[in-house]
């Protein structure tokens, strides 16, 4: 007898793990059970501190080059924005973006008594705490508990996604943790192996879900049965687009795919690095800024073409920019703020959102920040995924305006 | 249900170490319970050996160029060629001095007091990429880690690593840095919200002038220092740093912090309890003058410790976890470096804590990825399967090189099965399976699925049907607690 592989996925899955977590196959079984608002945001790392003032560039700036003599990158090069700024030459899928209306920038981006340190920098970043305080869970982590603690949505770890081995601490939340995947195909096979689907068939129900074992038991239930979920969505309408054959393109199709799929996941974590360019910036930021501009023309163009570009918001952040002034061995050092990049189909504001960085006004050779990171953490919760910003980030932050 | 002897004895071996050692639990098995602790202490009580990394060359080439995290100190000492050389030296002796660490919790009988060295480790957790302050630094831990918390405070506080990390080198009398007294009160001694800013900017001014020096030996900077009166904590005079450490040391806050944050580490990190079993403990702690090893018998010695609800609740960390197998399953392996990946992957690389804070611990370790790939690292390990994780870059450490693709290594190793055979192979067929469960799993009320585990296990013989059932046991929820 031949059973579709749908159907049995889902008796599968529910043979394992319906004593654990039955309102997520509920919810995601049932045809048309939103778990969210439908919109989807796709958080881009730019690990190791990229420079900012070499990716939006401050041609009529004379202070620009005099401390950049090697490194600043020529008027002529740079993809002209405004009169004032254009962008780094390989970033080309940014420019058309721009064009279309569908980019925007905001500089200036920072914290009080910032973090030079990577480690410490991204942290912060990743946790949303003050820089004198030290969190143990993320933004996004929080932002799945709130889904889940709210009663009247279904949740469940696929709601929050990273596309990467590991699981970072931006995804982790009190009760509950997003989920990491290089793609579904191999989460599946991972997860599915017979001895752990039989032995969390056979063990399953003896435990509670507020001890320790009973949230590994949770933990363990919830991701066989999201690696069966993302597995499926990521079958039913594959991506067809041509992405280039990079980390960041093999991602970003995988999330086309998802989406495409009907996957009921809201957020997507990606990173590209590393930005860390104390020696010879030039080459490095120039390949790294290719793969990321190529692969995000590629699913521009494809949610466009199948009509969900208006559901997307894709944002760039790095845990700092980097000093004005190059370094000799033709890089730059660490530094503080650092521009956010916004793209998507449903912009409210778009082009440069503020003022570029003054660069006359330093801290020790750094920019000032005049945009704190969580008001954009409160804008992208709020305005965006339609959610309360405030539980989430621990005090209110005024959202901004560009979405 | 009554609490058995084996479990008893686990328990103790799992909190006070990291876990049984199949070579050495006949020899553990049959003693009587009033030797356990004595042996534990007497285990320990030797002087740890000093682990030097540090070749001629690099310590040459470290003493020029200091600080490795801030270059821009000390440019004219040595070209960038030399610190290029030295900062990539320096970051594969961190390495080696990971794994050195590692295999000395595998193998020594000294468990205890590496297990208390681990526990400091996190609590004065600091990031140096400077391999000579750092294996200072893990001395310090390693020598105090049973001593007096008095003496392993100002050690540690005088340590060129965390002077470092906390930037005390940058805290002068004109411009003072605050980052270091604030890091002393908040996570070493008193605990947060336990003094006022005041406090912090007065504890700043007394530290001013307390650096180090290229070598990693502490020195005090007369010319940096401010010598005007301060008011810490409601105490007023013409204090420095040691005078501040008094002072703290002074409030009988910082004996009860200490003794609750080790109740969690070595008791039960869900729950503290209402009676006042901690709150005497701290006291006694303080009473002391912060002698550890008494306070560690107090622990180990109550009948509390071993009571059915402090077993089998703590999440094992990754290297408690990782530790404790290659304990009960002795490996020879292929690429021990491979184990500095698995660290990177499952979260907690020894000589890089996420931030001064520590790791957190318990429910943290846990994610779907991490939980998966602790289930399946048994099999990882016997199976020789490929390890196919790339853990996220650290941009400290890396410095901007590429990393990734390097990184994807296997674990294959070769199992001694010998120790666990000897163990078990007496055990009758019938009474084989409920047996090593008791062995490998610590909750006191756990229940293997008879028949999942006889049909995922190749019974073709005795020891076949033992080394799978180890394999199997170990790739449970169940054995991730202990």
């Amino acid at each position: 007898m031949l059973i579709k592989r749908r159907d049995f996925l889902k008796t599968a899955s529910l043979a394992t793990a319906s004593l654990w977590v039955p309102r997520f196959l509920q919810a995601h079984s049932r045809p048309g059970a939103l778990a969210h608002n439908g919109r989807i945001l796709v958080m881009i790392q730019l690990s190791g501190g990229n420079d900012g003032l070499n990716t939006v560039v401050p041609y009529q700036n004379d202070i620009y080059y005099k401390e950049r003599p090697r490194l600043g990158i020529l008027k002529k090069d740079a993809l002209p924005l405004t009169d004032e700024a254009g962008l780094h030459p390989e970033l080309q899928a940014l420019k058309s973006l721009y064009d279309a209306g569908d980019l925007a920038v905001l500089h200036n981006v920072g914290y009080p008594n910032p973090d030079r340190s990577h480690f410490r920098s991204m942290d912060i970043w990743h946790t949303a705490s003050p820089a004198e305080e030290y969190w143990s869970t993320g933004w996004l982590g929080r932002y799945l508990d709130a889904q889940c603690s709210g009663g009247g949505r279904e949740v469940c770890p696929a709601t929050v996604l990273e596309i990467d081995d590991t699981l970072s601490l931006a995804l982790k939340g009190y009760q509950q943790k997003g989920l990491a995947l290089q793609n579904p195909g191999q989460l599946y096979q991972t997860a599915r192996s017979p001895y752990f689907t039989d032995y969390l068939a056979a063990q399953n129900n003896m435990q509670q879900e507020d001890s320790p074992v009973g949230y590994l038991y949770k933990t363990m239930a919830e991701t066989l049965s999201s690696a069966d979920y993302l597995f499926e969505k990521s079958r039913l309408k594959p991506s067809a687009g041509t992405y280039p054959d990079t980390g960041m393109g093999k991602h970003l199709k995988t999330v086309a795919s998802l989406i495409l799929g009907g996957s009921e996941t809201s957020v997507y974590y990606l990173s590209l690095g590393s930005f860390d360019t104390h020696i010879n910036q030039a080459g490095q930021q120039k390949r790294l800024f290719k793969e990321l501009s190529d692969a995000l023309a590629a699913f521009s163009a494809e949610l466009k073409a199948q009509g969900r570009w208006n559901d997307v918001l894709v944002a760039t952040f790095s845990e700092f920019g980097r000093r004005v002034a190059q370094n000799a061995s033709g890089g730059t050092d660490h530094g503080t703020a650092n521009q956010m990049f916004f793209m998507g189909g449903q912009l409210k504001q778009k082009g440069l959102l503020n003022a570029l960085p003054t660069l006359t006004d330093l801290d020790e050779g750094d920019l000032k920040f005049n945009v704190d990171f969580r008001q954009v953490y409160a804008t992208l919760l709020e305005r965006w995924l339609g959610t309360d910003a405030e539980p989430i980030l621990g005090k209110r932050f005024e959202p901004l305006e560009f979405v | 249900m009554a609490v058995s002897k084996q479990l008893k004895l686990q328990h103790l071996l799992w909190r006070a170490g990291f876990g049984p050692g199949s070579k050495t639990w006949q020899a553990w098995e049959n003693l009587p319970e009033s030797s356990w602790w004595p042996k534990l202490r007497e285990a320990s009580a030797t002087e740890p050996r000093f682990f030097d990394v540090v070749d001629g060359a690099l310590g040459g080439l470290l003493m020029g160029v200091g600080e490795l995290g801030k270059m821009e100190n000390n440019k004219k000492r040595l070209s960038d060629d030399e610190r290029k050389e030295a900062r990539k030296q320096s970051r594969q002796a961190l390495q080696s001095l990971n794994l050195i660490w590692l295999e000395e919790m595998v193998h020594t009988d000294a468990q205890l007091r590496e297990k208390m060295a681990m526990f400091w480790h996190g609590h004065f957790a600091s990031r140096n990429l400077n391999i000579l302050y750092q294996q200072q630094l893990l001395h310090i831990f390693r020598t105090h880690a049973l001593g007096n918390f008095r003496d392993l405070l100002r050690a540690v506080s005088k340590s060129a690593a965390m002077l470092a990390f906390l930037n005390n080198q940058q805290n002068k009398k004109q411009h003072p840095n605050e980052n270091f007294a604030r890091e002393v009160m908040e996570l070493f001694t008193l605990g947060r919200g336990r003094y006022t800013e005041n406090d912090i900017k007065e504890a700043a001014r007394a530290f001013t002038g307390w650096g180090f020096k290229m070598n990693g030996d502490f020195v005090f900077r007369r010319i940096f220092h401010d010598t005007g009166e301060k008011t810490v904590l409601g105490k007023t005079g013409k204090f420095d740093g040691d005078d501040v450490l008094d002072i703290l040391l002074g409030q009988r806050q910082t004996a009860h912090f200490i003794v609750r944050k080790l109740y969690r580490f070595l008791v039960n990190e869900d729950q503290i309890p209402r009676d006042e079993r901690v709150q005497k403990l701290g006291d006694r702690f303080f009473e002391s003058g912060y002698e550890i090893m008494p306070l560690l018998e107090a622990i180990f010695t109550s009948d509390w410790f071993f009571a059915e609800e402090n077993m089998g609740r703590k999440i094992k960390s990754p290297v408690e976890l990782w530790v404790g197998m290659r304990r009960a399953m002795p490996l020879q392996l292929d690429d021990p470096e491979g184990q500095l990946t698995l660290q990177r992957a499952l979260g907690q690389v020894l000589l890089y804590p996420p931030n001064v804070a520590g790791w957190p611990g318990g429910r943290n370790w846990i994610d779907s990825t991490s939980l998966m790939l602790r289930l399946r690292l048994p099999h990882i390990i016997a199976a020789q399967s490929e390890f196919n994780i790339s853990p996220k870059d650290d941009d400290d450490q890396m410095m901007g090189r590429k990393g990734k693709s390097r990184l994807q290594k296997r674990m294959a190793a070769t199992v001694n099965w010998e120790p666990l055979l000897t163990i078990f192979s007496a055990q009758p067929e019938q009474s084989l399976l409920p047996q090593m469960a008791r062995y490998f799993w610590q909750m006191p009320d756990a229940q293997p699925p008879v028949d999942t585990l006889n049909n995922h296990t190749n019974s073709t013989s005795k020891a076949q049907h033992i080394q799978s059932l180890a394999l199997q046991l170990m790739a449970t929820p169940e054995y991730q607690l202990c």
